[in-house]
């Protein structure tokens, strides 16, 4: 379950010799194990893998195993000689992430240089021998502070919240008006085939909390949940059933394993309470039809239908349509009859949006290129289309709020507040040429 | 204000300007220069010399300040081994402070500071923090222990620490239990054999209790520390996996994957029929599929644990193929593995939608993903039998496409539905032939070749498509040219008349003009085949080929079963044992999965679906290796010497190889003469005499008295591999005139085997078990147990090919297992072989020469005192000598079993060729004709 290093490394590109080297920002050996010089490996066996085209997330030189993921323009690298946990492993290098980004707004490099005391401590406190510790930033924020100079050592203290069974949560907290905000947010997934057939479609939801209670509040969350409706014996209401639900650590797991009851301490502020995946085939909501006509040497001719296949009362916000054109492709011509079509050459897309659109509604984009006589010779990938929208007042699921019940010793009256969205998530419809 | 300004200072004298700040009566100054230092060190700089300097900052009321200096501390303590130590007092005063991130925070770093000697300075303060009153202390020395025992182990066990941290197992604070955990697993690595983690129930449930309230990493210790823990029986079983699958519902993918490791393994030890069971399957689906919208690189190791899980139990997963689809924008590495499980989950319910798809990918860009999906084509056409067809037309789509290293990776696997479907598909031949010239990867073309040799009989031109290959032979690779060359002669085998020509040119081409001996030999023995016997040849080159199946790329069972412990970890997304990878992890022990339960079950395998307890026997499928031995057994009735490339050879055929086995050896002794051994061959399979023989002399190294009969060293007769983890290696021996199978039966599966029992087909001898086969005591995993099963030969005789061959079912508890092997037939020589003088005179004149064989055994060096002496301890009698012409002569007798007399006379010749005679007073067995007609 053991890593030897993390390294935060930068790629450094040269521009005038077209390669790229590597340069270690900041490293902190856990264990004795593994040479610090191995990392050269790393940057050897990353280039080349790049250049093949064959990247893979686990390489290794001799017995010493590189474990590395990249955010931005940095890598941050695991190396272990064990059999390590590698699940853990990445899991603790998107928290670091995570925990990094909290404190500085950005990872990047200017970052870790301007902050790397803090970087150190962090690295001391976030993982020990290998084995990680506290990692919630929001706790380590109350000791590991980044103007530590300012602090009086008597006050720097390990708050017990660190070793406790509510390690999310510290006591004192007070707030003048009690309130917690809840958002029911989901995201529609759906890959749907060049035929216009429905490959794969489903839901995957997130209730989101900004909690802002005073003190140590004991809150219970109500669903219209199938499952918790069949245990209960009601009857006659619209339900929903939850294929897979995934809940933060302050849901007590083995509470809802046996009566589903979501019962929890909240962590301070924002975070995600559960997330949850819904497999029911649904309707895309926003459904794309597209005739895409290259003529080679000459022009590529575009129409793109949209339809919202969603009730009339709700609109859809901030809508984006992606076509994909040649990368050859000039001369732009566009033709709307809602919205805007821009031509993003870089990404070699057209992208059409549209403020709002109302469901029922069905628009069309007709887009026109000119193509040169010389042909590209490389093969392109044919990407497909994909949509962004957001429609407010909605879920697909039909999932539901029933109650939020906040108990706290002080006995104070707390208001919920529900929000909910229906989104794009991975929302993608393959083309035919 | 930043930090980064620490950076930018690079004058000429800078340690000494930095050495002088050090000294600084100003703290500020003090700590801007510790910054200053840890900058540099931060870039590589050495900065080394300063530390004595740096001690000197230790001691410091700044919390800041004291965390850069032990940062410093932690780096190059080892480089200043004497200077070290100074630091040990501060560390001492540290770990009393009021502060418990002081005391945590000097007990963190003093078990990184790996020199040696200051470590037993450290023990007292360690002492003090495991039981200091505050968790967070308490749970920095659990860890502290890890370290120290990763230097210094002899003083953690001496200074009973491994017991202070046993009992942190049971501290009221759930991190203190997950460190402990945590650094107890770690000890416990490098002890495989103590019982230090020392799990019962008792821990187990303290265990448990602890899952609920610790942080996602502790939950993630304790699960894999639960995982390597043997539940007492199934309810126990049932009861730990009932707590821990709410942990499926953990928002961490690695509590996840730890959660199903445990599951996983433990499941097998529930009963199937039991409810629960069915309960937990349903129970994995779900947080299986939600992996895959995690991060890529964790469903990268999600997708390649998935593998796995699949091939344990292919039930969890089965209705979820959508969800492998593959994204236009998943990484390459996430791409390659979907392809991968979505071939595994491949059945004939799903697999149209699985061929749209797969059709989907070939027509992408990326060139490896590509061939992968052209690839997934074909194996699911192997897989799926009712959607082969559709599978080739999907691939004759993809050629058509006319996209090169497309067409070259359809060829491939074209080749393979012709062996898993021979005779089906040979209407796509035109196609395939049309972009013949198109191929310029070796695979292809070797692929190619194959079809079009194998199905010469139907291409008309195939002579002319051959030898347009053969103009550029010394260009292409092994796999080309000794495809080719088969495949030629297939061609003349089929059509003898056109393409007699193109043979021997090939036949050249490989003997003559090759440096490579792989294509030599094969040419070599082509060539004598051809020569000497076309119709045997036919039967060898044309032979009906074993059919392949999609097995082929499933991993083995008792590797799958490691594999499967090891969830979640780099063994998993490697699929490799640890100790493939690991240093030093030769002595660890190989996890597995506990004992099955017992419930009558025993139709369940771990490659559910695939193979019936009826299956046919595997030995009827001859590997290549014994085809040589076949072909070469025709090149003993000609004079070997013309062709001396065969006689090496003729080692690797196997040992039913006449001349061959003798040779090999008898060559290894050490007689000290030059003379050469003359020796009768027998009747009968005259091979497996040759060999039984052979082995007498290979015994002793030509000591004078008889040593008793010969008893070859044992060997694997079944493999672990192709009967669930039971291996069966075994010899025969004839003791005191009874025969003897010895075997010795080891379990390589991970569950315990009983109820053993074996049974024989009907052979040549009659051989049959005396008795049951007796094995007592159930045998437990890696357990080896030797038996000797003593044989009668009253059994039903049924005439054998090759004449010793016996075939033997073994039963156990989990399926009945076949194999054949063949005895030495020396085991069948009585001990009353011994014939009368004047009888054996008369009966040599008496056997017509038809039943005569002779043969030569080279480089034996053995007199004829020696080897008459050891030959007689395995009943070969001499009934006399003579020397004729400096040469000696041996005359002896051989009884069989069933009756039947061997005479043979012997010749030891100082020459490098022996003469052997054989007689054989029973006409029906004729040597002669059995090597012809095999």
């Amino acid at each position: 379950m053991i890593n030897d290093y993390i390294f935060i490394l930068k790629a450094v590109c040269h521009t005038l010799t077209q390669t790229s080297s590597h340069q270690v920002l900041i490293c902190r050996n856990y264990k004795g194990d593994v040479d610090m010089s191995e990392i050269d490996h790393f940057f050897t066996l990353l280039m080349q893998q790049e250049e093949e085209g064959l990247l893979c997330p686990v390489m290794s030189h001799g017995n010493v195993h590189f474990l590395w993921i990249k955010h931005s323009n940095l890598y941050l690298v695991a190396t272990t000689n064990k059999n390590s946990n590698a699940s853990l492993v990445y899991s603790f290098l998107y928290k670091l992430v995570e925990v990094f980004t909290e404190y500085f707004k950005e990872l990047e490099e200017e970052s870790i240089q301007d902050n790397f005391v803090v970087v150190y401590e962090l690295l001391d406190e976030l993982m020990d021998f290998g084995f990680p510790q506290t990692t919630d930033s929001k706790i380590l924020q109350e000791y590991i502070t980044q103007q530590g100079n300012k602090l009086e050592v008597a006050k720097t203290k390990v708050p017990t919240t660190v070793t406790n069974a509510v390690s999310w949560r510290s006591e004192g907290i007070r707030y003048k008006k009690n309130e917690v905000f809840i958002d029911v947010i989901e995201s529609i997934n759906v890959l749907v085939n060049a035929n216009g057939s429905v490959m794969s479609s489903d839901i995957v939801g997130s209730i989101k909390l900004k909690t802002m209670l005073s003190g140590m509040p004991e809150l219970r969350l109500g669903l219209n949940d199938r499952m918790l409706f069949a245990l209960t014996g009601d009857k006659g209401k619209t339900t929903v059933t939850m294929e897979d639900v995934k809940f933060h650590q302050c849901v007590r797991l083995s509470r809802f394993e046996s009566d589903r009851t979501i019962s929890f301490i909240p962590p301070d502020g924002e975070s995600e309470l559960m997330s949850y995946r819904i497999n029911t085939h649904v309707k895309p909501l926003i459904w794309i039809e597209s005739v895409i006509e290259k003529f080679s040497h000459s022009r590529v001719e575009i129409m793109v239908k949209a339809k919202g296949q969603f009730k009339k009362q709700s609109v859809a916000n901030n809508v984006e349509i992606r076509v994909p054109v040649p990368s050859d492709a000039d001369s732009p011509k566009f033709k709307t009859s809602t919205g805007h079509a821009k031509y993003v050459p870089e990404k070699n897309l057209v992208v059409w949006s549209i403020k709002s659109f109302p469901g029922g509604k069905e628009l069309l984009m007709r887009a026109h290129f000119c193509l040169p006589s010389v042909e590209n010779h490389e093969t392109e990938g044919r990407p497909p289309i994909t949509v962004k929208f957001e429609i407010p007042y909605f879920t697909v699921s039909g999932i539901q709020v029933r109650y939020m019940k906040i108990i706290e010793k002080s006995g104070y009256q707390a208001l919920p507040w529900v929000r909910y969205i229906t989104q794009s998530g991975d929302y993608q419809l393959r083309t035919n040429t | 204000m930043t930090d980064s300004k620490y950076f930018t200072t690079t004058k000429k004298g800078e340690i000494f300007e930095l050495k002088a700040e050090l000294n600084s009566d100003k703290k500020e100054k003090k700590k801007e220069a510790v910054k200053k230092v840890i900058a540099s060190m931060t870039v590589g700089k050495d900065v080394s010399a300063l530390f004595p300097d740096v001690v000197n900052c230790m001691q410091t009321d700044n919390l800041e300040l004291k965390k850069l200096v032990y940062l410093y501390l932690m780096n190059y303590a080892k480089s200043q081994p004497d200077m070290a130590i100074m630091a040990v007092n501060t560390f001492v005063k540290d770990c009393e402070d009021l502060n418990p991130l002081i005391r945590a925070l000097a007990v963190r770093t003093m078990g990184c500071i790996r020199v040696d000697k200051i470590t037993e300075y450290l023990c007292e303060p360690l002492r003090k923090c495991l039981k200091d009153e505050d968790p967070y202390v308490r749970k920095t020395a659990a860890v502290c222990v890890a370290k120290l025992h990763d230097i210094n182990a002899q003083l953690v066990e001496d200074q009973g620490f491994l017991d202070t941290l046993k009992d942190l197992i049971s501290d009221s604070n759930p991190m203190v239990v997950a460190n402990a955990v945590a650094a107890l697993s770690e000890i416990a690595e490098s002890h495989p054999n103590s019982n230090l983690l020392d799990l019962n129930p008792q821990t187990i449930n303290k265990l448990l209790t602890a899952l609920n309230e610790c942080t996602e990493w502790g939950q993630i210790f304790i699960l894999d520390c639960l995982a390597s823990y043997l539940p007492r029986d199934d309810r126990e079983s049932q009861s730990i996996c009932e707590r821990v699958t709410p942990r499926l519902s953990h928002a961490n993918s690695a509590v996840v994957l730890s959660a199903v490791k445990v599951l996983m393994k433990f499941m097998e030890m529930l009963p199937k029929d039991l409810d629960y069971y069915g309960t937990l399957l349903k129970k994995l689906a779900p947080p299986l599929v939600t992996l895959l919208s995690a991060e890529p690189e964790l469903q990268y190791v999600a997708l390649r644990n998935i593998n796995l899980i699949v091939q344990k139990r292919p039930e969890i997963l089965k209705h979820e193929m959508k969800v492998f689809f593959v994204k236009y924008n998943d990484p390459i590495y996430v791409k390659l593995e979907k392809l991968d499980i979505m071939i595994r989950l491949a059945s004939q319910a799903n697999i149209a939608q699985v061929l749209a798809e797969l059709k989907e990918y070939a027509t992408e860009v990326d060139v490896d993903f590509v061939r992968k999906a052209v690839r997934a084509i074909g194996r699911c056409a192997i897989k799926v039998e009712q959607s082969a067809e559709r599978c080739v037309s999907t691939l004759l789509d993809l050629i058509q496409t006319k996209v090169n290293y497309v067409v070259q990776e359809a060829i491939v696997v074209i080749k393979d539905i012709f062996r898993k479907y021979p005779n089906k598909y040979e209407s796509v031949i035109a196609t395939l032939c049309e972009n013949l010239d198109s191929l310029d990867e070796p695979e292809a073309r070797a692929a190619m070749i194959w079809i079009v040799g194998e199905y010469a009989e139907r291409i008309d031109n195939a002579d002319e498509l051959l030898e347009s290959f053969l103009e550029g032979f010394h260009d292409e690779s092994t796999q080309v040219q000794l495809q080719l060359l088969t495949a030629i002669v297939k061609l003349f085998l089929k059509k003898p008349t056109e393409t007699q020509e193109l043979v021997q040119q090939v036949l050249s081409l490989a003997t003559q003009d090759s440096d490579n001996p792989d294509l030599r030999d094969r040419g070599y023995i082509y060539w004598r085949l051809l020569s000497t016997d076309p119709v045997a040849a036919k039967e060898v080159v044309l032979a009906e080929k074993p059919l392949i199946s999609e097995e082929t790329d499933l991993i083995e069972p008792t590797l799958l079963e490691e594999l499967i412990c090891h969830i979640g970890t780099l063994a998993s997304v490697y699929h490799k044992p640890p100790s493939a990878f690991v240093e030093g992890s030769r002595g660890v022990q190989h996890k597995r999965l506990p004992p099955r339960a017992g419930s009558g079950e025993s139709t369940e395998s771990p490659d559910v679906g695939q193979s019936g307890p009826s299956e046919a026997p595997p030995a009827v499928i001859p590997s290549q290796g014994d085809l040589l031995g076949d072909l070469l057994n025709l090149d003993l009735a000609p004079p070997t010497a013309t062709v001396p490339s065969v006689q090496p050879s003729m080692q690797m055929g196997a040992m039913d190889l006449l001349g061959g086995g003798l040779d090999s050896l008898l060559g290894g002794d050490i007689g000290g003469s030059p003379s050469v051994t003359a020796m009768p061959a027998s009747l009968g399979s005259a091979p497996a005499v040759g060999g039984g023989l052979g082995d007498l002399f290979d015994l002793g190294g030509g000591v004078g008295m008889p040593t008793g009969s010969y008893v070859a060293p044992k060997t694997v007769w079944l493999l672990a591999m192709k009967a669930k983890g039971l291996e069966i290696s075994g010899t025969f021996a004839r003791r005191g005139g009874i025969i003897q199978m010895d075997l010795s039966l080891t379990n390589k599966a991970m569950s315990v085997m009983t109820d053993f029992a074996i049974q024989f087909n009907r052979n040549s001898f009659g051989l049959a078990p005396a008795g049951p086969l007796q094995v007592l005591t159930p045998l437990s995993p890696n357990q080896t147990i030797d038996v000797s099963l003593p044989l009668s030969t009253s059994g039903p005789v049924m005439k054998m090919e090759p004449l010793n061959n016996l075939q033997v079912a073994v039963k156990n508890n989990i399926d009945v297992f076949y194999f054949s092997c063949q005895y030495p037939l020396s085991l069948l020589f009585v001990e009353d072989g011994k014939m009368d003088r004047q009888v054996f005179l008369a009966t040599w004149k008496d056997i017509p020469n038809d039943n005569e064989a002779q043969f030569q055994i080279k480089d034996i060096h053995l007199n004829s005192d020696v080897a008459s002496n050891k030959l007689q301890g395995s009943n070969i009698f001499t009934i006399a000598k003579r020397t004729v012409e400096g040469q000696d002569m041996l005359y002896q007798s051989v009884k069989l079993t069933n009756g039947i007399w061997v005479l043979a006379e012997m010749r030891i010749q100082t020459e490098p060729f022996l003469l052997s005679d054989l007689k054989c007073t029973e006409p029906r067995i004729v040597y002669a004709n059995l090597l012809h007609s095999q």
